[in-house]
């Protein structure tokens, strides 16, 4: 068999596909073989525990969904004495991903993580709302990024990854900031914020009103972002807004990912993650590709001809 | 009231496999208005499904429906020795619109068994199934359960007019005793129900008591059981999107002691004690 096995910021992948935030758990093993995933990456987690938003907490739209969740957490240190101890039964590396209102909240939950087996990396959700910055989520400015990165570089041996959300209008400079702090890999993103309104109860689809859009629909406005952050930062790019399938994810990396995560198809296909690691296989093969790695970034986006004729 | 996230997944749904399972439609027809009854060749273990136990149907998108989640289902009938597994339901939005298109030949994915099902209390003799609508679905297997167990059935069968009474046969087949009420009739309100309850508990009739389909026959059973000493089940619905508990959408608020507790319906059930139920 191929081998599609790739660095990500400071861990061995045996592929690049992996799940996204929230939309795993240990449920997915009594459907798939978990053994063939790149990586786990946890529901994010929190220290203290949060119930989570209102119902309805899901709402299906023309191609995706809008989910407003709220992060529930039982705790951190439920997970780790509960959660981490079924992942050590298992191959593929464990990403924590976390939370916290604070900057120094993220660096205590991080330093916590570091000392306990079997996780890997963390993953720092830092698209949350900042409630030094008056709710506005940390990673919707270069500024808040960096300095919730460089608490959580100096809390941690372990690999960083910062996940970045979609909604600034600054996704390469916030991308930059969090590389020049000591991130060792990029998510890129998280749901885009969105709203849907039942007309005929004249009430929002979303107990939270507004919440956040991911599926099929969102990926143009992803790969993107992915193409955009690659070119501004030389840590790994990890694709994540869409990927349905082994066409999305060869899409992603030709846009800069070096690996992805797939998230809200596995809703729709418990499988999606198996058949994007097969499918990418089966497209290494029909094209020659001999190392997964040269697709990264490999983009032609140069050579088109200038358009001359005046409107 | 505080809530808390309940500590361990009370389901024996842990490590049960779950395949999604290509069903093939042997057939799809209407049975009064508003129901269709879709029976499917499905095998393996699909057929294997317990009472109360549902399957996350990806349902077919037409030229006039795009349903983007799958639809939880819970099962009418699964039959390990024919491999079929059979699910009735009331067409009412996109994804049963879908399905409702589906005719014999056609595949639908369907992924299960999930979900923890229906059990019988230990030294149990005689059982009260109580439904109403859609829930008399999803109650139906329970009549081979008892019938497997050699416990005796009284079925509260409750709906709008008789048309849409459902489920009959399946207990009558067992042996159970059936107790039709409807609107039509003025014999469902739940007072008159309630007194049904009441004699066929002081009949030594009622061991326990299982409901689905409505809140306010739930909230009765629940009042009674608490009254009279008697053990129940409840099948619960939510709307869901993964249905395996990875999101946390179908969530709702348990009763354990003195706390609120927040569970999945997917995965801790679709069916919950009774006692257990708030009127949420």
């Amino acid at each position: 068999m191929l081998d599609l096995s790739i660095d990500v910021g400071g861990l061995r992948l045996l592929n690049p596909i992996m799940p996204a935030s929230g939309t795993f758990a240990d449920g997915l093993a009594n459907t798939i073989d978990i053994n063939r995933l790149g990586a786990f990456v946890t529901k994010t987690i929190t220290h203290e525990k949060r119930t989570g938003n209102p119902v309805p907490r899901v709402a299906e739209v023309q191609g995706g969904m809008l989910n407003a969740i709220g992060i529930p957490s039982k705790g951190s240190e439920y997970f780790i004495n509960e959660t981490v101890p079924f992942y050590r039964n298992f191959i593929p590396p464990l990403v924590v991903s976390i939370s916290a209102p604070t900057s120094d909240g993220f660096a205590e939950l991080a330093a916590r993580l570091s000392q306990v087996p079997g996780v890997a990396a963390i993953e720092a959700n830092i698209s949350c709302p900042n409630i030094e910055e008056d709710g506005k989520a940390f990673a919707m400015h270069a500024r808040s990024t960096a300095q919730v990165v460089k608490n959580l570089r100096a809390a941690t041996h372990l690999p960083l990854w910062v996940k970045l959300t979609p909604n600034t209008g600054e996704i390469a400079a916030v991308a930059k900031a969090a590389e020049d702090e000591g991130a060792d890999a990029l998510v890129v993103a998280n749901t885009i914020l969105g709203m849907a309104i039942d007309i005929h109860t004249r009430r929002p689809k979303l107990g939270n009103v507004m919440g956040g859009m991911s599926g099929p629909a969102v990926k143009p406005i992803v790969v993107r972002m992915v193409y955009q952050c690659h070119r501004a930062v030389s840590i790994p790019v990890i694709g994540c807004g869409g990927i349905s399938t082994a066409d999305d994810a060869v899409e992603f990396m030709l846009a800069g990912a070096t690996a992805v995560q797939v998230g809200t198809a596995t809703f729709i296909k418990p499988t999606a993650m198996i058949d994007v690691i097969d499918g990418l296989g089966h497209y290494c093969q029909q094209n020659g590709i001999t190392d997964l790695r040269s697709i990264i970034g490999a983009v032609e986006d140069t050579g088109f001809v200038p358009f001359e004729a005046m409107a | 009231m505080q809530v808390i996230e309940k500590n361990a997944c009370a389901g024996a749904c842990a490590g049960q496999s779950a395949p999604d399972t290509p069903g093939r439609v042997i057939s799809n027809d209407w049975i009064n208005g508003d129901y269709k009854h879709l029976i499917l060749q499905a095998d393996g273990r699909a057929a294997q499904a317990a009472a109360g136990q549902f399957f996350h149907l990806l349902c077919p998108v037409t030229p006039t429906d795009s349903p983007f989640f799958r639809r939880p289902m819970s099962t009418y009938r699964a039959d390990p020795e024919t491999g079929r597994v059979e699910f009735l339901y009331k067409v009412t939005g996109s994804g049963t619109r879908g399905l409702s298109t589906l005719v014999a030949g056609d595949t639908l994915p369907m992924l299960g068994p999930l979900g923890v099902g229906f059990s019988l209390p230990a030294g149990a003799k005689n059982i009260v199934v109580l439904g109403r609508g859609v829930g008399l679905a999803t109650l139906a297997p329970l009549s081979d359960l008892a019938a497997a167990a050699g416990v005796g059935v009284t079925a509260i069968l409750s709906a709008r007019d008789s048309e849409n009474l459902m489920s009959q046969e399946r207990f009558l087949r067992t042996g159970a005793t059936v107790i039709e009420v409807t609107d039509f009739a003025g014999t469902s309100a739940v007072h008159l129900v309630e007194q049904i309850l009441r004699d066929l508990h002081a009949a030594g009739k009622a061991d326990a008591f299982y409901t689905c389909g409505s809140n306010r026959l739930t909230l009765l059973m629940q009042r009674l059981g608490n009254e009279l000493g008697v053990p129940g089940e409840v099948a619960m619905e939510q709307q869901m999107a993964c249905g395996i508990g990875m999101c946390y959408c179908c969530v709702r608020a348990f009763r354990e002691g003195d706390h609120l507790v927040s569970k999945r319906v997917c995965w801790d059930g679709p069916v919950f004690p009774l006692a257990e139920v708030t009127s949420c």
